[in-house]
């Protein structure tokens, strides 16, 4: 498997070790202050992360003006929320319907909406994911437990510039006497990439 | 180029597996690589295209089979080492041998929220009119270049449709070569699921990319 778990102990502690050495390098040298880094990985744990997508997404099933703008220029929309940070310059919003599921993928990197996603999972990074998700992309759903009937229309996009996707999933069945608030609760990572569906609470598929 | 970092269609990789609650970071060391790419960033001494480029540059069997903190790690270290930067020599010994060399400015905590609510914007202005519409009907260039290209091997010399103008944005196939950011017409260019993958695959189903003017001709 590709992943961090290849790596033995040994491994890991050789890749700690030469990480600390080159941070003090740089420091040493003038060209990075540590505590800026500590700021920078801070921001993506504590900020920044798939609960701004969330509310983006909520907003958009509570807020017809707001569908309609994030559909004509979703960056002016998402920006407009507070959502401006880097990896979320350009969006382009892409909206699942009974007859189309949209899929996102960067086959070359690592390309991901960070501004209202945060950092993206290992998976997302990963070969398995990046090699099939354009050639084999209802195989990858099922590996999600996402099985679409063949007349379901699967739209991928692969991220190859700087334009951002984020997926709005179509909003679950029985909730419409929610609020906004506890809609975005309801709205995973998975789903704004388009590997899950949003469940309403209590469904069990 | 056609690197290890081109993997669209690849297969052997075998399923997608996710972690449970995955955590941003499975060691400290992954976050300090995370903070190091984005603080040596505002060094100025490469641009997004460059730093994309020094990863998919890693010999492919090395890059397809490391976590991708390590391909950056690998990214970082080649960036520095290619500018002067840092040597190898003061690698082995941890600390510095050689004079610093001049950078724009270094990112300070007090500038870091700033900096990351700014981001770095593609889109240029806008100079001469598109190339295409939305409803044309395109052809991807037939072209292998040894350098940076976000024109993917599997799109290559297929048909598609204009289906967005995105407006001009730099064309990081000649900003990653330092050659400057030329800044092109964007488009999102759709493909059907046949016309890449062969006619076994759902005719519903679509593949778009966002593309550059150059990456495209008008298809007849």
């Amino acid at each position: 498997m590709h992943s961090h778990d290849d790596d033995d102990h040994s491994h890991l502690t050789d890749t700690e070790a030469r990480v600390r050495a080159l941070e003090s390098l740089l420091s040493e040298k003038g060209y990075l202050d540590s505590a800026a880094v500590d700021e920078i990985v801070q921001t993506y744990e504590t900020k920044i992360g798939p609960q701004n997508g969330a509310h983006v997404v909520a907003k958009a099933w509570c807020n017809p003006e707001f569908n309609a703008w994030l559909k004509d220029d979703a960056t002016a929309a998402i920006h407009s929320l507070g959502y401006t940070s880097r990896q979320g310059e350009h969006m382009v919003a892409v909206f699942n319907s009974i007859d189309t599921h949209h899929l996102i993928v960067c086959t070359l990197c690592s390309c991901y909406p960070w501004s209202v996603l945060g950092l993206p999972p290992t998976w997302y990074k990963s070969p398995p994911f990046r090699s099939r998700a354009v050639i084999e992309p209802r195989s990858v759903l099922a590996d999600f437990g996402l099985e679409l009937p063949a007349s379901t229309k699967i739209e991928v996009h692969d991220s190859t510039a700087e334009i951002r996707y984020l997926v709005i999933p179509q909003r679950p069945d029985n909730t419409e006497s929610m609020n906004e608030t506890d809609l975005a609760k309801l709205v995973t990572r998975n789903a704004m990439i388009g590997t899950a569906l949003v469940k309403a609470p209590g469904a069990t598929s | 180029m056609n690197g290890g970092a081109d993997l669209g269609g690849m297969m052997g990789f075998g399923p997608v597996i996710e972690e449970e609650n995955e955590p941003n970071f499975h060691a400290p060391w992954e976050a300090r690589v995370l903070g190091m790419t984005v603080a040596l960033g505002a060094c100025g001494l490469w641009n997004i295209d460059q730093s994309r480029y020094a990863r998919e540059s890693m010999q492919p069997a090395d890059y397809m089979k490391s976590s991708y903190y390590h391909v950056w790690l690998h990214g970082i270290s080649s960036l520095l080492k290619d500018r002067g930067m840092i040597t190898d020599d003061e690698l082995v010994a941890g600390k510095q041998l050689q004079p610093a060399v001049a950078i724009k400015r270094k990112l300070l905590p007090q500038d870091v929220h700033a900096v990351l609510m700014a981001g770095g914007p593609a889109n240029r202005e806008q100079t001469g009119a598109a190339q295409f519409k939305v409803g044309d009907r395109v052809r991807t260039m037939n072209t292998h270049p040894t350098t940076h290209t976000r024109l993917p091997r599997y799109a290559r010399d297929k048909a598609g449709i204009i289906s967005k103008v995105h407006g001009v944005h730099v064309f990081p196939d000649s900003s990653a070569q330092g050659l400057g950011e030329a800044p092109s017409w964007l488009y999102q260019v759709t493909f059907t699921a046949t016309t890449l993958w062969g006619e076994d695959k759902n005719e519903n189903d679509t593949v778009s990319l966002d593309l550059w003017q150059p990456h495209l001709r008008i298809e007849s």
